[in-house]
């Protein structure tokens, strides 16, 4: 009975692809849309995540997110030393500073400034020069993709396309000379400005001046160090906050759910892409049971069984479900592929993956359960009927 | 003689909600083994709900029918199934070919309702195939056959498992006459056997002929048997 399931599922090839294609969109817009929200809302603690080494993150206690900097004494980093169970400390600086144009106009970026001994927190991933010619008088790294666009320089003709900052470029940050001598790639941030690397010195000099400009503390903890016992000793010897990387990075992310518009207004979008999805696939397999209903008929009146006709329409039901939604899954990756340059936030999560194909099981499994119905309610005497 | 249906005051009602239809009333039928009984009368008098109750996919409200001395609405509907996919071949107005089987596909499917290997059940299915005059056929869907050849399908179909009672519903409705007379000749041919019974619904008189009894029904009862 499974092949004569699978005929009836792929015997009309248009209506079979028809089915197919319809899940493979549901499964599109269920996966693409929510990667995108994932994508947009891992942006908000990128630069923690990107800024891989230290274990614990030391800071203001009042500091609500990443970007939220509330400056500290350059004392706190010699008493954050001196708690015991830490392997190191360093400092960084991360702000917002003006960077003026070539062509006089200023953008806006985010600064950070490294050990000068260290370069502790630098990106990972150089595309050009090296990271100790950030020792070099006035250098600075710069993230490629600032420098292929906000950074870029005025195109040579009117109209023409803007050209990428390179090793040798200046620039200049609040009225200091900086000398670009290296292009990093670093994650996009929520802001999407760009984002220079210098040493922690010269930061400050950049950094219009304050009393505190150590912005984070980053420590790495002592081999076999329970790193929730020395955050709360750095809290308890220093008076600081102290984070691990993941507190850090939630707690960054829960302030821009709580506080911010995102969830609300991009949630919703991707709910109601889910819904449609749902709607779409519920509805492409809903419909194909009832135009076999008569097919079903004839079977019941045969001498099949309900049990039997059940398990066909699951059988159907699991297979357009399956191939719908692995041909939907790919269609985003690829999609996450193809735009993987671009601005476009994109995450995709194998907890996506999962939950997606939760959702389109679910979908698919109640679609059938609700032909199912109909085919157990089903008078075989329909047959009859011309 | 041997008895293959019996209907004993066979009432069948339909609750509609707003009002109930007598659509049986106190039916009596006796059809016997090796016969071809026709069923004819005007729409609407019960034929189709006669067959219906007598092939077990409808259950009457009053009264008994037995096929080859088994109560259907006694049954287990389990046993009922059984009873159905083993003893009753059915030929519908229609055809209800499934379109996307070939037909020896859907020749062969009440075999493997009984759980026949679905490569042995096609091969038996081109062996009937052949008897209907459509061994050469054997591959082509249900739309690329006419419909005198669909019907043969449909024949075929209900001869494979070798049951014994076949019920047809209007068999020859469908069909132009002389694919109709082709039809009515391969069911005397094929499907009369003295084990066998043959009830067949029709109110197309160019059949009738074909008959070995004729039961005329009107408002739901039975007026007359010749």
């Amino acid at each position: 009975m499974n092949y004569i399931a699978l005929k009836m599922l792929m015997g009309d090839k248009g209506k079979y692809i028809g089915i197919v294609m319809g899940l493979t969109f549901a499964s599109l817009i269920m996966t693409q849309q929510p990667a995108i929200f994932i994508g947009i809302l891992a942006r908000t603690y990128s630069f923690i995540s990107d800024v891989g080494l230290p274990d614990i993150w030391v800071m203001d206690e009042k500091v609500q997110f990443v970007d939220d900097i509330k400056p500290l004494q350059d004392t706190e980093l010699y008493r954050v030393r001196g708690v015991s169970g830490i392997e190191w400390a360093m400092p960084m600086y991360k702000g917002m500073l003006k960077a003026r144009m070539g062509d006089g106009t200023f953008q806006t970026c985010n600064v950070i400034g490294l050990d000068d001994t260290t370069l502790i927190g630098a990106p990972a991933l150089l595309l050009e020069g090296k990271l100790e010619d950030l020792r070099r008088s006035d250098g600075v790294i710069v993230d490629i993709d600032g420098a292929t666009e906000k950074l870029a320089k005025p195109p040579l003709i009117a109209g023409g396309k803007k050209i990428p900052l390179k090793i040798g470029d200046s620039l200049e940050l609040n009225d200091h000379r900086a000398f670009v001598v290296g292009i990093a790639k670093v994650t996009r941030t929520f802001q999407s400005q760009p984002v220079i690397y210098t040493t922690y010195s010269r930061a400050k000099s950049y950094a219009p001046k304050e009393r505190k400009l150590l912005s984070f503390v980053l420590v790495k903890a002592k081999k076999g160090q329970d790193l929730h016992e020395l955050t709360e000793r750095i809290r308890a010897n220093t008076g600081l906050t102290a984070y691990t990387q993941q507190e850090f990075k939630d707690m960054t992310y829960n302030y821009f759910i709580k506080n911010t518009g995102i969830p609300i207004n991009f949630g919703i979008s991707v709910l109601l892409g889910f819904i449609v999805g749902a709607a779409i696939a519920g509805q492409t397999f809903y419909n194909f049971t009832l135009e076999n209903l008569r097919q079903f008929g004839v079977l019941k009146a045969m001498g099949t069984s309900n049990f039997m006709l059940l398990r066909m329409i699951l059988l159907q039901a699991i297979l357009v479900g399956s191939i719908g939604y692995g041909m939907g899954v790919g269609l985003t990756a690829l999609f996450g592929y193809l735009m993987r340059h671009s601005i476009l936030a994109f995450k995709f999560p194998w907890q996506l993956l999962v939950f997606s194909g939760a959702g389109v099981s679910l979908i698919c499994m109640f679609a059938a359960f609700i032909s199912i119905l109909k085919v157990i309610r089903l008078e075989p005497a329909i047959v009859f009927k011309s | 003689m041997n008895i293959a249906v019996r209907c004993e005051n066979v009432t069948k009602i339909y609750d509609t909600g707003d009002q109930k239809v007598t659509a049986l009333n106190r039916v009596n039928l006796n059809i016997l083994l090796g016969e071809l009984m026709m069923l004819v009368g005007p729409s609407g008098c019960g034929k189709t709900t006669l067959i219906s109750v007598i092939a077990g996919i409808l259950d009457q409200n009053e009264g008994a029918c037995e096929l080859f001395g088994e109560n259907l609405l006694t049954m287990k509907s389990k046993d009922k199934l059984r009873f159905r996919a083993t003893q009753i071949g059915f030929v519908f107005q229609a055809f209800n070919l499934l379109p996307s089987l070939n037909a020896a596909e859907n020749v062969s499917v009440p075999l493997i309702i009984n759980g026949e290997n679905r490569h042995v059940a096609k091969r038996k299915a081109i062996e009937v195939l052949e008897r209907v005059g459509l061994g050469d056929r054997w591959k082509s869907l249900p739309a690329q056959l006419s419909g005198g050849q669909q019907q043969r399908v449909a024949i075929a179909r209900a001869l494979i498992h070798n049951p014994r009672l076949i019920v047809c519903d209007e068999p020859t409705s469908a069909l132009d006459h002389a694919s109709g007379h082709n039809v009515m000749n391969l069911l005397k041919e094929v499907a009369v056997h003295k084990d066998r019974a043959l009830i067949i619904v029709s109110h197309d008189a160019r059949i009738f002929n074909f008959a070995d009894r004729i039961a005329e029904m009107d408002d739901g009862h039975i007026v007359k048997i010749s």
